[in-house]
């Protein structure tokens, strides 16, 4: 087989990376790493080297997960522990290269860690840092390590191993030992992947399809923009395995526009492994041939849902069809389909490389192996990390995520976007796995979890919710298409102080009605976040509608700002940033908001010195009378 | 008719006028004139052989296409979840005060764009916009006002 030889390449080439003979540098150049300013970093290396008669290599690679110490940059000089480093700019580089590679000083400022397992002269293992020592990274494993410009760099960690192995296989057997692995749909509603590609593989069909829904579009959730931005072979190689399977010759990939450094890297990767006999006709001699195609999605979050994705392809209008038929029996072009997303498809990969116990030795009893999470919000640590299933929320917050940010008080955890819900503070200790998170009322999702604190109001929340779901209904069912906004218009009315009190249970109403009343995942979902809040935070709701007050001090018309006499100095910044003049007074005397002109801005709260700090916001609509 | 939907011969030459590939060529016109227009739909509606009105159809279902031109600077304002705990609403009510325009409109002058996006993706960087392409991240409105007063001034 052809592949023994690629894998022979791959080695040598991989072989000049880590381990090698020449000093280089890695710079995590992902989305979160270009919005910190790594592309300032990578220039200047390179200028750097080409000075010095290329003295040192630059590499590109994926995002290690600690999104929060972006720009991350590493140094590997042959004989020495390659060095991580964090917050790096331009100039921190530079003076890293001048030092270490040329005088072997190892610089501690900014330093976070080693590659290796073990510490070395008390450097400590990137590894056993809060952050990733909880961790097991068996799908991120690559991400951030390898270069993912590079198929060499793939195939010499495992790479198209997996391949390798489903294709000395009956495709029968590819299904039975993705079934023993335990693997269940990473999108979303975690329906067991073997079980999905059996119904396509017993349909007798010239022409069947392989798709594979990269179009994220829960909002506060990333985790598929990093994996292929990091790792795109994973993809196409869970793809290929699952197209052997059951039996297809053309797969789509359909990703979000809004992510081009995702979609350049599939474009490379796709060709790469065309060029490579990875992909195309007859591949690597086994008689089995498969392409991928990619379409941009045009941003409509109903998309995810398979029929309405289907129907995108199609090039319509995507808009969801009663099941069954289910795709698996009449999908695309009316051809059985198979629709995976890109994390189900790279553990695909994973389970084949290694194997199926390999697999399910970790995670709980329904919920096998591990899932990565965006993890967002008011929390130290942000980036994406990847747990085994059935870690508590509370390792994942406090353990892995350092915290609430600014040491507040934890209020609540969302996860599954809009179509989950808000798990309280007081419910910290529950596993995340699919069946607990759905006794909590609300979803696993595709893995965004929003850490929410004291300052969050939960009504907003439920507001803002409703208002996602409302916009993204594609119309075509009057229960989420009316409903959505009838619950839109009550909230409105709850934040801006016009709420009833009957209208939590009218909403509670309406929300079960929508649930069983619409066809597919979003109207089905759509009120998840608002029932979850009600249930548990009623309390706020009360808050807001009896006493007009919104104790987060977020809704605009139940917060007001006020200056503390003993603190204001009179210096009269807040006077000039106010756009309406409702701040009055002269400079060194005490300044006066006027209640009745204030649009509750913020400006002046903002712009109030730290050492004064003589602006507060209370929670309700003005001053009580005195 | 003729003359002018020779502009397109260009972006049409790689497609075959399937079905499918309606989605595809509004991205590419897109792409090419910054926004769809009614001779770019009459254009598509003759090339692929499909009635004007399923071209609105789609095109109208699908946010990320618009029907004005954008400005210079385009700017993409994430309302994620990540964002919106953050602060974003505050965000959008800088820029709109910076820009004079609200999210979803272009200047008269065509120098600024400003529209709301579902999910930049960068949400451990929370609040952010994207600025023609390039991500802005953990912004605060007086960061913000430093982004966009000095081309104000020029």
């Amino acid at each position: 087989m052809d592949l023994d030889k690629l894998f022979d390449k791959a080695l040598t080439d991989w072989g000049n990376y880590i381990g090698g003979k020449k000093s280089f540098f890695m710079v995590g150049n992902a989305t979160c790493g270009r919005s910190a300013g790594s592309t300032e970093v990578i220039e200047r290396l390179e200028a750097l080297s080409s000075e010095k008669n290329s003295a040192f290599g630059v590499y590109e690679v994926g995002c290690i997960g600690m999104c929060y110490l972006e720009p991350i940059i590493s140094v590997y000089k042959p004989g020495q522990p390659v060095l991580f480093y964090a917050n790096v700019n331009a100039d921190d580089a530079g003076r890293i290269a001048e030092s270490f590679l040329e005088k072997d000083k190892i610089i501690k400022d900014k330093l976070l860690g080693i590659l290796e397992k073990e510490g070395h002269n008390g450097i400590p293992s990137l590894f056993d840092s809060p952050m990733l020592k909880p961790q097991k990274r068996l799908v991120l494993n690559n991400c951030g390590i390898i270069d993912p410009t590079r198929l060499t760099h793939y195939l010499a960690n495992k790479g198209y191993s997996g391949l390798k192995k489903a294709l000395g296989m009956t495709p029968q057997k590819v299904i039975d030992d993705l079934m023993n692995s335990g693997l269940r749909g990473r999108g979303g509603a975690g329906f067991p992947t073997a079980r999905k590609w059996q119904f396509a593989f017993d349909q007798d069909s010239e022409e069947k399809y392989l798709i594979c829904n990269a179009d994220e579009g829960d909002p506060g959730a990333f985790m598929n923009r990093s994996l292929i931005e990091g790792d795109p072979h994973s993809l196409l190689e869970g793809m290929l395995i699952g197209a052997y399977a059951i039996g297809a010759s053309l797969g789509y990939i359909y990703c979000r526009a809004e992510y081009p450094l995702a979609l350049e890297r599939l474009d490379l990767a796709i060709k790469q492994a065309r060029e490579n006999n990875l992909l195309g006709d007859n591949i690597m001699g086994s008689g089995f041939s498969f392409n991928i195609k990619v379409k941009e999605g045009a941003g409509a979050f109903v998309c995810g849902e398979e029929t309405a994705l289907i129907a995108s392809i199609e090039g319509s209008r995507g808009m969801p069809v009663p099941r069954p038929p289910f795709p698996a029996v009449s999908g695309l072009w009316g051809k059985p389909t198979i629709i995976n997303n890109v994390e189900t498809l790279a553990s695909v990969a994973r389970v084949m490389q290694n194997s199926p116990e390999w697999f399910s030795q970790y995670g709980s009893e329904n919920s096998r192996g591990t899932k990565t999470f965006a993890l967002v919000g008011k929390i130290k640590n942000t980036g994406l990390i990847e747990v085994p299933l059935g870690t508590s929320l509370k390792e994942i917050i406090y353990d892995i995520g350092g915290g609430v940010y600014k040491d507040k008080k934890l209020k609540a955890v969302q996860t599954g976007g809009p179509s989950g819900g808000c798990v309280p503070a007081s419910m910290m200790d529950i596993p995340v796995d699919y069946d607990s998170l759905a006794k909590a009322g609300t979803i696993m999702g595709s893995g965004g979890l929003v850490v929410m604190d004291e300052d969050t109001c939960m009504v907003d929340v439920a507001r803002y919710f409703i208002d996602f779901a409302h916009r993204e209904s594609c119309g075509k069912c009057a229960p989420c298409r009316l409903g959505t906004r009838q619950m839109l218009d009550i909230l409105e009315d709850i934040v801006s102080g016009e709420g009833k009190m009957s209208d939590i249970d009218l909403l509670e109403e309406l929300g079960e009605g929508i649930k069983k009343g619409s066809l597919c995942g979003l109207g089905q979902t759509a009120p998840n976040p608002v029932l979850t809040t009600i249930r548990y935070f009623r309390d706020e709701y009360v808050e807001h509608i009896e006493n007009k007050r919104c104790p987060a001090r977020v809704c605009k018309d139940l917060k007001y700002y006020d200056i503390i006499e003993e603190k204001c100095t009179g210096c009269h910044a807040c006077f000039k940033v106010c756009p309406v003049s409702a701040i009055s007074g002269t400079p060194k005397k005490l300044h006066v908001i006027d209640q009745d002109l204030c649009i509750k801005c913020g400006m002046c709260l903002e712009k109030c010195p730290d050492k004064f700090s003589a602006i507060e916001v209370y929670p309700g609509s003005k001053p009580l009378e005195t | 008719m003729n003359i002018k939907e020779h502009k397109y011969t260009d972006v049409f030459s790689s497609f075959k006028g399937k079905d499918e590939e309606l989605i595809p060529l509004l991205q590419t016109v897109q792409e090419q004139d910054g926004y769809i227009s009614q001779e770019a739909i009459t254009a598509i509606s003759r090339f692929a052989n499909v009635p004007e009105s399923r071209i609105y159809g789609v095109a109208t279902f699908y946010a990320q296409f618009r029907f004005k031109p954008r400005g210079e600077t385009h700017i993409m304002v994430c309302r994620g979840t990540a964002c919106h705990v953050k602060g974003a609403t505050r965000i959008v009510d800088e820029l709109e005060t910076q820009l004079g325009i609200k999210s979803g409109e272009t200047s008269a002058d065509l120098k600024h764009s400003l529209e709301d996006v579902a999910c930049i993706g960068a949400c451990s960087l929370a609040p952010c916009i994207m600025k023609n392409g390039k991500v802005e991240a953990n912004l605060t409105p007086q960061k913000i006002q430093k982004l966009f007063k000095p081309e104000k001034k020029k």
